[in-house]
């Protein structure tokens, strides 16, 4: 594995190998005095970040940071009115500062693997516009297999926004590849066309979504969509999408409520149901940076001890 | 001073030759050569009338640094082409007869093919009000064709004046069929890739809208009507309908779009970055049956010369657009059958004389008969080449089929009986005086 772009081109041994490496992480490093491995000792990750998102880049610099990498920081502007340095200059530049790993969140679908183009080293896609966030998937399916024992016939709905959603792309092809049963659930304006070869069942009822969920993934729906006609109001999308106290009953009693952060509180889910014991949004979080670390490893040992 | 050409296939006619003097055929059949005639010989080769192309973006004035009225034409003459249509959108826009008459003349300093200069529809381009379409057909440049290609004239009311307004002369609008409202930040066609690839679909129901609309409105109002690039499956049967019925309606295809597909934007590379998109496999099978039938009339290459840095990025920041003119005759052939198959008529038909009827271009389109101006194509049906992007004639490197071996090679073209090219090569032509500083950049290399 040179680079991880998306979830779709790992076979289910190298997602596997991931997870377990991730769970080998976070006990290698929980409880020590120093959490802190000498791994990468060395090697230079840049984050090259497009977007601003303090969350993931702290979790991969966290994560670059524990495996003992040098860690540089390159934030960088994507707009198309104020046109910066090109992405592929950006890439010359950092490539002949000799970046061992480039980790790189985009606006633009695809900038990773153009990026793969132009660089020598690793590059790992930490959120490519509505197109694939990894990482994200597979913290994902490490918090599952350690709630629910597992995730091979599990059943997994993804609630909300899947159009514009790379977090949503990710997990279809992790989760299935894994063995889960995955359901899409949204309004039919927030669901792509042509999906009818997806490995997915699709609804547009909630409530009739959830009494065989194991778990539930709720996504970020963005305001601006209301303006855009996906949506009347967001107090509609809430009643109909929103997952409160009476929906979270509705679940069986094992079931496991996941957010991919930030939040809408009264949106996507009610604050009750984001504060109780079921939601593992702070698990997600926490396991985001063993992922991160599992993947950084790999991608820059090769897999080598 | 006269040219032999000694037997080449003529289409439909058998083996011959045809004799050329000043420009015009005198004499076909079998030719002995007259002293002082320089021949071809055009064994094994098809005689195709020049090619027209109905659709290509010159980029002068304005974008010289991707293209000039010279580069595009040397690229025109090396595909076979004698006539190209020059799309509006230029820098200033063609919406005036300065403009339209400036690029004519560009035309005949370059001297590598005839250029008929379309004009806007609409002033810049803004689809609000209509440009002076009067001045330009009256112009020295002889506007017949009126086009805000690279928009859609997407106001029906300002769609029903313009088509209403061209009668005067018997012009026709070439309407590029996209409803913007359902294209807004489209990058590909929507569908299965596009919701995979994570890219914001362009739905075949927007063009397919427009085109319904259109016909109905140039019905309504006794019009004529074209449509660019049609690229859906549904845009051709509502073509086909409406032909039926008896709507004055003419329709092109590009050659990207009877070859390729969206699976090409699985690579995120954007030279398969297009408008309207590359569809799918279906749109693909059913563009090539309507081509074969005629419900297409004509195949236009929409030429779409960019700079390295306009490719060089990621998807969503390029600009859409694909070099055509020196690699359509090879994919039409593919399209309609491959060189063994395909029937050559109609590639004549397809290529050559329904474009040049389309566009009123009387001396081009024309077989080779006594008294015709000399416009035309040698083709090798038995050779094929290699798209090296590099050895374009173009300015720019923006193809799609980097790589690819391609069937048929243009041999010779002819334009009013001078070798634009010969020998697959572009021939020597008095070059003219340089006239902008991006020629006089290109004369200069040349000399090196």
């Amino acid at each position: 594995m040179k680079h991880l772009l998306t979830t779709e081109q790992l076979s289910r041994s190298e997602a596997e190998l991931i997870l377990d490496l991730t769970g080998r992480m976070a006990s290698a490093v929980s409880g020590r005095e120093i959490r802190k491995l000498p791994t990468l000792r060395g090697r230079t990750v840049v984050n090259l970040f497009y977007e601003d998102s303090t969350r993931t880049r702290t979790s991969f610099e966290t994560a670059a940071k524990r495996l003992s990498a040098d860690v540089v920081n390159f934030a960088a502007k994507a707009s198309s009115v104020s046109k910066g340095e090109s992405l592929k200059d950006t890439a010359l530049t950092l490539q002949s500062m000799g970046a061992d790993g480039v980790v790189i969140r985009h606006p633009a679908s695809g900038a990773p693997q153009r990026l793969t183009e132009w660089v020598d080293g690793a590059v790992l896609n930490a959120g490519d516009g509505t197109h694939a966030h990894p990482t994200q998937a597979l913290l994902d399916a490490y918090t599952m297999r350690e709630r629910l024992g597992g995730i091979d016939g599990r059943t997994v709905a993804v609630v909300g926004d899947i159009l514009h959603s790379r977090v949503a792309r990710s997990n279809i092809w992790l989760l299935s590849k894994l063995g889960a049963r995955v359901r899409l659930v949204g309004p039919p304006t927030l669901l792509p066309r042509a999906i009818e070869d997806w490995p997915v069942e699709i609804s547009y009822d909630l409530d009739a979504s959830l009494r065989d969920t194991d778990a539930i993934m709720l996504l970020r729906v963005q305001h601006e969509r209301m303006h855009d006609a996906f949506f009347p109001t967001a107090n509609e999308y809430a009643r109909l999408y929103g997952l409160d106290e009476r929906r979270l009953g509705l679940m069986p009693d094992h079931a496991i409520v996941m957010h991919p952060g930030p939040m809408n509180r009264g949106m996507e889910i009610a604050a009750a149901v984001a504060d109780s014991p079921r939601a593992t949004i702070t698990e997600q979080v926490a396991n985001g940076v063993w992922v991160r670390m599992a993947v950084l490893y790999l991608l820059l040992t090769n897999g080598e001890l | 001073m006269s040219t032999l050409i000694k037997g080449a296939d003529l289409v439909g006619r058998g083996r011959g030759d045809v004799l050329v003097r000043d420009g015009r055929v005198v004499e076909t059949g079998t030719v002995s050569a007259p002293a002082g005639a320089s021949v071809v010989d055009a064994d094994g080769l098809v005689l195709l009338p020049g090619l027209v192309d109905l659709h290509a973006h010159l980029r002068e004035p304005g974008r010289e640094d991707a293209e000039t009225v010279l580069t595009g034409t040397r690229a025109a003459a090396k595909g076979g082409y004698t006539a190209v249509c020059a799309m509006a959108n230029s820098y200033p826009v063609a919406d005036t007869a300065g403009v339209v008459e400036q690029v004519a003349a560009l035309g005949r300093a370059a001297a590598h093919a005839d250029v008929q200069p379309l004009g806007a529809v609409s002033v810049g381009l803004a689809g609000e009000r209509l440009a002076e379409i009067g001045a330009m057909a009256d112009s020295a440049a002889r506007v017949r064709m009126f086009s805000d290609d690279g928009h859609c004239v997407s106001d029906p009311r300002l769609m029903r004046r313009a088509l209403e307004y061209v009668k005067t002369f018997g012009g026709l609008i070439a309407q590029h069929a996209e409803e913007p409202r359902l294209t807004e930040g489209a990058q590909m066609n929507e569908g299965a890739v596009s919701a995979e690839l994570g890219l914001p679909g362009w739905p075949s129901v927007a063009e397919e809208a427009i085109v319904a609309r259109d016909v109905l409105l140039a019905e309504y109002v006794g019009a004529r009507i074209h449509f660019c690039h049609v690229s859906t499956a549904r845009s051709v049967e509502i073509i086909g309908e409406a032909k039926a019925r008896g709507v004055r309606v003419t329709a092109e295809v590009c050659p990207h779009h009877l070859l390729l597909t969206d699976e090409r934007a699985r690579t995120y590379d954007p030279v398969f970055k297009v408008n309207p998109p590359l569809r799918t496999a279906d749109d693909v099978a059913a563009l090539r049956g309507a081509l074969a039938e005629g419900v297409v009339d004509a195949v236009a290459t929409d030429h779409a010369p960019h700079p390295p840095q306009d490719k060089d990025c990621e998807w969503p920041a390029a600009r859409p657009g694909m070099l055509g003119l020196e690699t359509a005759l090879s994919i039409t052939v593919a399209a309609l059958g491959g060189p063994d198959a395909c029937d050559w008529d109609m590639v004549a038909e397809r290529t050559s004389r329904a474009p040049a009827r389309i566009a009123g271009l009387d001396a081009h389109g024309r077989d080779p008969e006594p008294g015709a101006e000399a416009n035309f194509t040698l083709v090798d049906p038995a050779r094929t080449w290699t798209v090296a992007p590099s050895e374009l004639a173009s300015r720019s490197r923006n193809t799609p089929y980097a790589g690819l071996e391609l069937p048929v090679t243009v041999q010779a073209t002819f334009l009013r009986g001078r070798a634009t090219v010969l020998d697959g090569e572009l021939a020597p032509v008095a070059p003219p005086a340089p006239r902008t500083r991006a020629d006089a950049g290109l004369v200069a290399e040349e000399i090196e």
